[in-house]
């Protein structure tokens, strides 16, 4: 199975692991994750707001290009497949909005949404299934207590993202069981870093990464894993606490799956 | 000659005010075959039925139309003014042009012709209207009462006592229902056991009732006086005639960690099991997938010890058929499931418990033996916060949007026992708004506040984070003082939304009873029949109509059940003469009738038929017993050869009417 690739600006720079992990875990169990050639940034946060339309321009070209391949769009960092999919919900529900960017991008034919967006885990559940990840691990993570950090990028909203239930969801506890390792349930799971505020005030972003962290720790969390690079930065940057570290969930793949072996993961 | 009378009714300015009643009686009066056309102001008033009287006899009037509300509402009382005329009641014929004419439209020239036109399509009814008498059947006497809690007792307890026998068919081992579980009532805060189990005795040791519990209702057949009722035993795997419950059996089982439902699941019990000390009937049953012997064929020992000899693993469900005249549903409620409410951490803390569990904890029967522990570590705890409205009032489409009408009275009643029990607790309750409109409800929830020193707060919780050792991390919103609270509790106790018990959707459709979109029953008039379903001999008892408390629902049990004595002490009920008939000789045997039926009302005969050259024909038709068609029509419709017709409802007649409203 092929999948379209859209890895994203930070895949490319601070977190080269999530991607590098990710493609090489793909082809392990059994499908490519073929990159979009010319993609552009989708935008970060700046397309959220509703009344604009040259910041979903990129995400509409993106997707526009997994449908000429005939291909379903995958990512691997959760601010994109939140912009993407959202970007792709709107073209579906909005017509003035799909009228507007295919009369802005004059597209050969015009992007109506037929593209469907998943997130990597979505294709290990969904596609591949966990009982087929749980047979390929060949260093599984014994006694190893990982807590799962979502963030809200990756759940919210729920009705247009349809990943997990936001409050209380379990994709990540599920794909720490098929490595092997014990999940820890903590209920800050789901909440934000605290995103881009801590370009304005540190000391917010740092008040709820340590929360988070705080309440990993107190359930037992050895570390914790993540699908996105400014919650990951958030965490390791802003923590009071540095007793539990943060790595992206497909370094922990690659490793459980024997391709890219890892000191902190054994 | 048809000399037709029409009266049109102003109904105060129900009417008048959008309809030009005087033109409509001017109009109607030039149509053929009417002799008489007049307006006036309240129809249904006794001068109104006079005057409608006096008529038919001075003019002689062969039909009757009366412009004015529904038939549901006045059709009986213009029937019976005509009956007292000495005109047979289906003579006379209603047009609505109240609920759909002058209540529905602005414009009063389209308003007026369209009354004429309704006005029009019922005096073309009329000149085709047959006189029909109606048959009579038999009353069985003897009631079935669907449900055991707290309202089937009440109406069952009231029917007997008026000398007619009941059954009440409960589902679970005793009967009781959910104010079992209940701990206090409010606002009186006496005990709710004190109060109910000498009233499960009362219905054990009435002569007229008789308990059949751990059963359920198969199927229902038949109609209002006449219902055949399947019912359903289950296994109980002990005799209940010979168990004494002396308990032996219930120490000695080795089973003893199946959860039980009674303690809604905080602790278990023994697979061989009393529900609770003061249960009715007092009889041990055996949770038949938890029991050693029945699954593995090892043990035997509840039957080694019992001195009654009762124990029989070989026990099996078995059918019973009862008739009765009258059925009284008091299927009741239960609190939502909160999975959708994960926000509460329900599922992820022990400690996060729903009101219903909280009456457990409270309990002097449940798993703290009347001390309240939290579930997580047996420790008292000292901060207990509780939510309001979890899932009422919801438009998020997670929950219900009705007020579940019960929590805001148990929770101000959870929060001051709590605080009198425990005064060294900090109680906090988050609430949406404070609804307290019942006697002496009020006064009850402001001593919550004033006297018990309740934290009442408007606002809610956001987010419940679980600690490892057990508290809770609680973040809310003060909407009055617009700010975060934090808070670290021990206990969290949700007020879920009531629902209909999950066996009351089949119940209906057993029953075919109406439900509404929420699944409680609906009845026959929301104000003016709040306790009859709309289904002739069903009665609706308690919190399967819809929310309400003990004293509401004791009170419509009382009500259900005087509108099932009544049923009960005649020996005859009139029927419906509007039913569906069969002409022979153009019926072709189809089967299609009998197919959409759904009362099972026609049924199919061989039937030998004389040809005209003398040879004798056998032929399948098929034929409608009376007493159990209903008179719906849908057999008219699917005939292909127009054999199947309906008394008073004719094809012709409803071709006339359409003819009149279209030309």
């Amino acid at each position: 199975m092929v999948y379209s690739y859209y890895p994203g600006c930070t895949l490319k720079n601070t977190a080269k692991e999530l991607d590098e992990c990710g493609r090489i875990s793909a082809e392990a169990l059994g499908f490519t994750l073929e990159e979009i050639t010319d993609w552009q940034c989708c935008g970060g946060q700046y397309t959220s707001g509703k009344d604009e339309i040259v910041t979903k321009l990129s995400s509409v070209r993106a997707l526009d290009d997994a449908k000429k391949s005939e291909q379903d769009l995958v990512t691997l960092c959760s601010a994109c497949y939140n912009v993407i999919k959202q970007t792709n919900n709107a073209m579906i529900e909005d017509s003035d909005m799909q009228m507007k960017v295919n009369n802005y991008l004059k597209l050969d034919e015009p992007y109506k949404g037929e593209t469907s967006v998943y997130h990597f885990l979505e294709v290990l559940r969904d596609k591949v299934g966990f009982d087929k990840v749980k047979e390929a691990v060949k260093a599984p993570l014994k006694g190893k207590k990982v807590g799962a950090y979502y963030g809200c990028l990756l759940l919210r909203p729920g009705k247009v993202l349809q990943f997990d239930d936001p409050e209380n969801p379990k994709i990540m506890e599920d794909f720490i069981k098929a490595l092997g390792g014990t999940p820890v349930i903590y209920n800050m799971r789901n909440e934000c870093c605290g995103g881009y505020t801590i370009l304005e005030d540190t000391d917010a972003a740092g008040r709820n990464t340590s929360k988070i962290l705080l309440n990993a720790e107190d359930m037992g969390a050895d570390f914790l894993i993540t699908a996105c690079p400014l919650c990951q930065y958030n965490l390791m940057q802003n923590s009071l606490s540095e007793k539990t570290p943060i790595y992206y969930f497909t370094e922990l793949l690659a490793h459980a799956l024997g391709l890219r072996e890892k000191e902190c993961f054994k | 000659m048809q000399k037709i009378g029409v009266f049109v009714c102003h109904c105060g300015t129900n009417i008048s005010a959008t309809v030009d009643v005087k033109k409509v009686a001017e109009t109607l009066g030039k149509e053929p075959g009417v002799v008489y056309s007049t307006d006036y102001q309240f129809m249904c008033s006794s001068s109104g039925q006079n005057l409608v009287i006096d008529k038919i006899k001075e003019l002689g009037l062969t039909g009757v139309v009366i412009c004015s509300c529904s038939p549901r509402m006045h059709e009986k009382t213009f029937r019976k003014a005509a009956d007292k005329a000495g005109l047979n009641s289906f003579l006379l014929e209603m047009a609505n042009i109240r609920e759909q004419d002058a209540w529905v439209h602005k414009n009063r020239e389209e308003a007026t012709l369209k009354a004429v036109a309704l006005a029009r399509a019922a005096v073309a009814k009329v000149h085709l209207n047959t006189p029909l008498t109606p048959g009579s059947s038999d009353v069985n006497k003897r009631a079935l009462v669907i449900g055991g809690g707290i309202a089937g007792m009440q109406a069952a307890l009231d029917i007997a006592d008026a000398g007619f026998k009941v059954d009440i068919v409960e589902r679970e081992a005793t009967i009781g229902g959910t104010m079992t579980q209940i701990d206090k009532t409010f606002p009186t805060l006496d005990c709710a056991s004190c109060i109910l189990t000498p009233k499960m005795v009362d219905c054990e040791q009435h002569e007229n009732i008789s308990l059949v519990t751990k059963s359920e209702v198969d199927t229902i057949e038949g109609y209002v006086g006449n219902f055949t009722v399947k019912i359903k035993h289950k296994a109980k795997y002990v005799d209940p005639d010979k168990c004494t419950g002396c308990g032996l059996c219930i120490q000695k089982c080795p089973s003893k960690k199946v959860p039980d439902p009674f303690n809604l699941n905080l602790a278990p019990h023994t697979a061989i099991n009393i529900t609770f000390p003061q249960a009715v009937p007092l009889v041990a049953t055996i949770d038949a997938d938890n029991c050693l012997m029945i699954q593995k064929g090892k043990c035997g020992l509840c039957a080694t010890v019992c001195p009654a000899d009762a124990i029989n693993y070989e026990d099996k469900d078995s059918i019973e058929e009862k008739k009765y005249g009258a059925i009284i549903v008091s299927t009741g409620f239960k609190p939502i499931s909160l999975h959708n409410f994960d926000e509460y951490a329900y599922d992820n803390s022990p400690n996060v418990v729903t009101s219903l569990e909280y009456e457990r904890l409270m309990s002097a029967t449940g798993p703290g033996k009347g001390t309240v522990l939290r579930p997580s570590d047996g420790k008292h705890p000292k901060t207990i916060v509780f939510q309001q409205c979890v899932g009422s009032r919801d438009t998020s489409g997670r929950g219900k949007t009705y007020c579940s009408g019960i929590c805001c009275m148990y929770t101000a009643k959870h929060a001051m026992l709590t605080r009198e029990k425990y005064p060294d607790t900090d109680v906090y309750v988050f609430y949406t708004d404070v609804r307290s409109p019942g006697k002496g409800f009020d006064e009850f929830y402001r001593r919550a506040v004033e006297k018990y020193h309740v934290h009442y707060i408007k606002g809610a919780i956001g987010k419940v984070v679980p600690m490892s050792n057990g508290n809770l991390q609680i973040q809310a919103s003060d909407l009055l003082m617009n700010e975060q609270l934090h808070i670290e509790a021990d206990l969290l106790v949700l007020a879920a939304a009531m629902e209909p018990d999950k066996s009351a959707k089949p119940l209906a459709q057993k029953l075919t009873a109406s439900m509404d979109n929420d699944d409680w029953f609906t009845e026959s008039h929301p104000k003016l029949r709040p306790v009859e379903s709309p289904t002739a001999g069903v009665f609706l008892a308690g919190a399967c109509q819809g929310p309400k408390d003990i004293p509401q629902t004791v009170a419509q049990a009382g009500a259900a059940a005087s509108k099932a004595i009544g049923l009960l002490i005649k020996d005859k009920l009139q029927g419906n003469p509007c039913v569906a008939h069969s002409d022979e000789n153009m019926c072709n045997g189809c089967s299609q009738c009998a197919n959409v039926c759904p009362y099972g009302a026609i049924t199919y005969e061989e039937k030998d038929f004389r040809m005209p050259d003398r040879t004798t024909l056998v032929r399948r038709v098929a034929s409608v017993n009376p007493a159990v068609c209903q008179g719906c029509g849908a057999c008219t419709v699917v005939c292909p050869s127009g054999a199947m017709d309906l008394f008073g409802f004719s094809n012709k007649q409803i071709l006339a009417e359409v003819d009149a409203l279209c030309l």
